[in-house]
């Protein structure tokens, strides 16, 4: 049983589960990578939170369409038609952010707040009068809220399939502009870029995205995917390219893993599942990452500190002064020091360097002071790991004369 | 409808509405004047990994056990978003939305892996809240009034007594934090207890109008208090009489709306009541007299008209 269980998982991996569970793993993975890229754009541009606004804001607009394509058409679960009244309120709902910042004194945060919950509760109103209605399918609309790719049907998959590179295709081909506004508004704004239309191109892709993944994330969570991606990517890169490619990749293989793991537990809210498994790449990331991740920041200060303690300790010794405990348990770590608590011979010729090191430093703030002051490793490094050849033999010319 | 039925159905609902309304509105205000009301949103969605953990370890669904692990679960996730603001250098938007998403998620698929209290809690009651299941059995029997009802009357009443001891500390730490620190009155401290109130009311709110809901309640009455005065204790009376205005209003009309267009159902009273607070404040951002949207337009054409 568990043998069989396991071959199923495999087949479901390779995508060769059927035609269907392979069509809507193939949707979510292309949606989780045009999620990533876009969301690096909002947030380097600082806006992460308006697509929470966005996401709530779409509730009342599915909630509708149905209720439109039941009178219309006598269903309502047509992915396009729901999609549509999402987006429809979506845009209500970015109009009315924008509104609020603008015209009233209130701020940003209150105005997504306002706009998210308001625009929510006009859903969930109009949900639960759906839900009283003796008509087919609105069995369907609760996978909007949590996602459900395991009762995705083929049409919608290729309906997911087709905004997702839409939205791609868009971003890469707007990659200059997005990049110039993001890094630099008013460069930007010299160059003869149009900042609040790019803004406008941005926040359309945005709601695309947002819209595309309600089916496969569901709308409480959908903004996870375009915030964890770029935000695991930011650990690892200060380059726009590789932090898409970074961002892209977390975003698409979160939603591959996920949309298997519903397709093998169909019980599963599939965006929960995703979600966890694009947390875990970022809390991944924020341990390990080279510069910025938390270990290697930990190692970087250790680092620091001791390189400190250790100079100084040297040049207590240089003086003739007694360093503290602290201080000579580093010495004794780093070798310098013997078994008689006294320095060694390498410790006594390091001391000397350290010194005249010193020495130098003194004299670079005397001669340079608005430079030295400028340089924040001042004294805490060999100077001439520091500054230039040129001044460093200037300054050991100085010192020799004087 | 009898008054039998008014008992048992509507009042527990109302009381409840009510209380979860003011107490999330009192701690709002403040929120609000720091701009920090996506605080509200965050906290809001990271209390159900800590709710739904703490009736997993107890193995009952008590008052306390919630209380405390829904805490635990708000200061944890303030200190992950210090650590990816710190360390990732994020804007506090996207530290905020990764950290609240996740647990948000951690908290679902806890839920629906381990059936936790019998189904008492499922999804819909987190995202839609569960106002219509608050009853009180046997009217006029105090030791009968719902649970939730209890436990937002003595949250509401800590969270009143603590702003009315400390209102010279969270006014002076909102409007200008260096002379707080200056004055000793650790802004910190009062930036953490904040957090910690915030955790309290969105969990006792939160069995009445879920997790998403409660936003509106934190966020909206404020808002509207804020479009009419510049003055911190009016702005919180302001908003306390809306929250409950609106929470009657709403309630109201969630139970007896649809009677309008001949239905018997009714409507999400959750939904309602924050539909309410939406509406009251597109009010107040219009008409408010000195600062609404209208207003304004009507005063900066009545001065040009008599500058000509």
């Amino acid at each position: 049983m568990e043998g069989t269980g396991l071959a199923e998982l495999a087949r479901i991996l390779v995508l060769d589960a059927g035609y269907n569970t392979a069509l809507v793993m193939a949707g979510s993975t292309v949606f989780g990578v045009a999620a990533g890229v876009i969301g690096c754009f909002t947030m380097l541009r600082r806006r992460s939170m308006i697509s929470d606004a966005i996401s709530h804001a779409t509730l009342p607009g599915i909630a509708l369409a149905f209720l439109c394509g039941l009178a219309v058409f006598g269903s309502g679960r047509n992915i396009v038609l729901l999609s549509t009244g999402a987006a429809a309120t979506g845009v209500l709902g970015i109009l009315a952010v924008h509104w609020i910042r603008e015209r009233t004194r209130l701020g940003e945060d209150a105005a997504i707040g306002t706009v998210l919950s308001g625009f929510f509760g006009a859903g969930v109103v109009l949900m639960s009068h759906v839900q009283t209605l003796p008509a087919a399918g609105q069995a369907g609309l609760d996978g909007f809220l949590l996602g459900a790719t395991a009762t995705m049907t083929a049409d919608e998959a290729v309906a997911i399939t087709v905004a997702s590179v839409l939205v791609m295709a868009a971003t890469l081909a707007l990659l200059r502009p997005f990049a110039a506004v993001c890094l630099d508004e008013h460069h930007a704004s010299n160059l003869g870029l149009a900042v609040v239309t790019t803004d406008m191109v941005m926040t359309a892709l945005l709601l695309l995205v947002v819209v595309t993944g309600l089916k496969t994330v569901g709308l409480i969570l959908v903004i996870a995917l375009v915030i964890i991606p770029p935000v695991t990517a930011r650990f690892w890169t200060e380059r726009l390219g590789v932090m898409l490619a970074i961002s892209g990749l977390v975003g698409g293989g979160a939603c591959y893993a996920g949309s298997a793991a519903s397709a093998f537990w169909p019980d599963m809210p599939t965006g929960a599942v995703i979600v966890i498994l694009a947390a875990m790449a970022c809390a991944f990331s924020v341990a390990v990452a080279p510069v910025r991740g938390v270990v290697s920041r930990l190692v970087h200060a250790r680092r620091f500190r001791r390189r400190v303690v250790l100079r100084q300790a040297l040049l207590a010794c240089s003086r003739g002064d007694r360093p503290d405990d602290d201080a000579l348990r580093i010495l004794r770590s780093a070798g310098l020091l013997g078994a008689d608590a006294e320095l060694t011979m390498r410790g006594h010729a390091k001391a000397a360097a350290t010194a005249s090191d010193w020495r130098l430093w003194e004299l670079y703030l005397e001669c340079y002071p608005e430079r030295a002051l400028a340089t924040p490793e001042w004294g805490s490094r060999p100077i001439d790991e520091v500054l230039p050849a040129d001044t460093v033999a200037e300054l050991r010319a100085r010192a020799g004369s004087g | 409808m009898t008054v039998q039925e008014f008992l048992v159905l509507d009042l527990p609902a109302i009381l409840t509405a009510m209380l979860a309304c003011v107490a999330c509105s009192l701690v709002g205000s403040f929120l609000l004047l720091r701009r920090q009301a996506l605080l509200a949103d965050a906290v809001s969605h990271v209390v159900l990994p800590g709710i739904v953990g703490a009736v997993l370890v107890t193995g009952a669904l008590t008052g306390v056990a919630i209380m405390a692990g829904a805490l635990v679960a708000a200061l944890v996730a303030v200190a992950a978003i210090e650590l990816l603001r710190v360390f990732g250098r994020l804007e506090a938007g996207a530290a905020m939305g990764t950290v609240f998403t996740t647990m948000f998620a951690v908290g679902v698929a806890m839920l629906e892996w381990s059936d936790v209290a019998g189904g008492y809690i499922d999804a819909r009651h987190v995202l839609f809240g569960s106002l219509e299941t608050v009853l009180w059995m046997s009217p006029g029997d105090l030791a009968t009034v719902p649970r939730q009802i209890v436990t937002l009357a003595v949250v509401l009443a800590v969270l009143a007594g603590l702003c009315g001891c400390f209102h010279k500390e969270l006014a002076v730490s909102t409007f200008d934090p260096a002379l707080a620190a200056l004055l000793g009155f650790r802004p910190r401290l009062v930036s953490i207890a904040l957090v910690t109130a915030t955790g309290a009311a969105a969990v006792a709110a939160f069995e009445a109008v879920g997790s998403i809901l409660v936003v509106a309640m934190f966020v909206g009455p404020p808002c509207v208090a804020r479009m009419l005065t510049d003055r911190l204790s009016l702005q919180v009376w302001i908003s306390v009489l809306v929250a409950a205005v609106a929470a009657t209003a709403g309630y109201v009309l969630a139970a007896f709306g649809p009677g309008l267009y001949g239905s018997t159902n009714s409507l999400n009273a959750a939904g309602t009541i924050a539909v309410t607070v939406g509406i009251l404040q597109v009010v107040s951002m219009l008409f408010a007299p000195r600062y609404g949207a209208l207003s304004a337009t009507r005063r900066r054409q009545s001065s040009q008209s008599a500058t000509r």
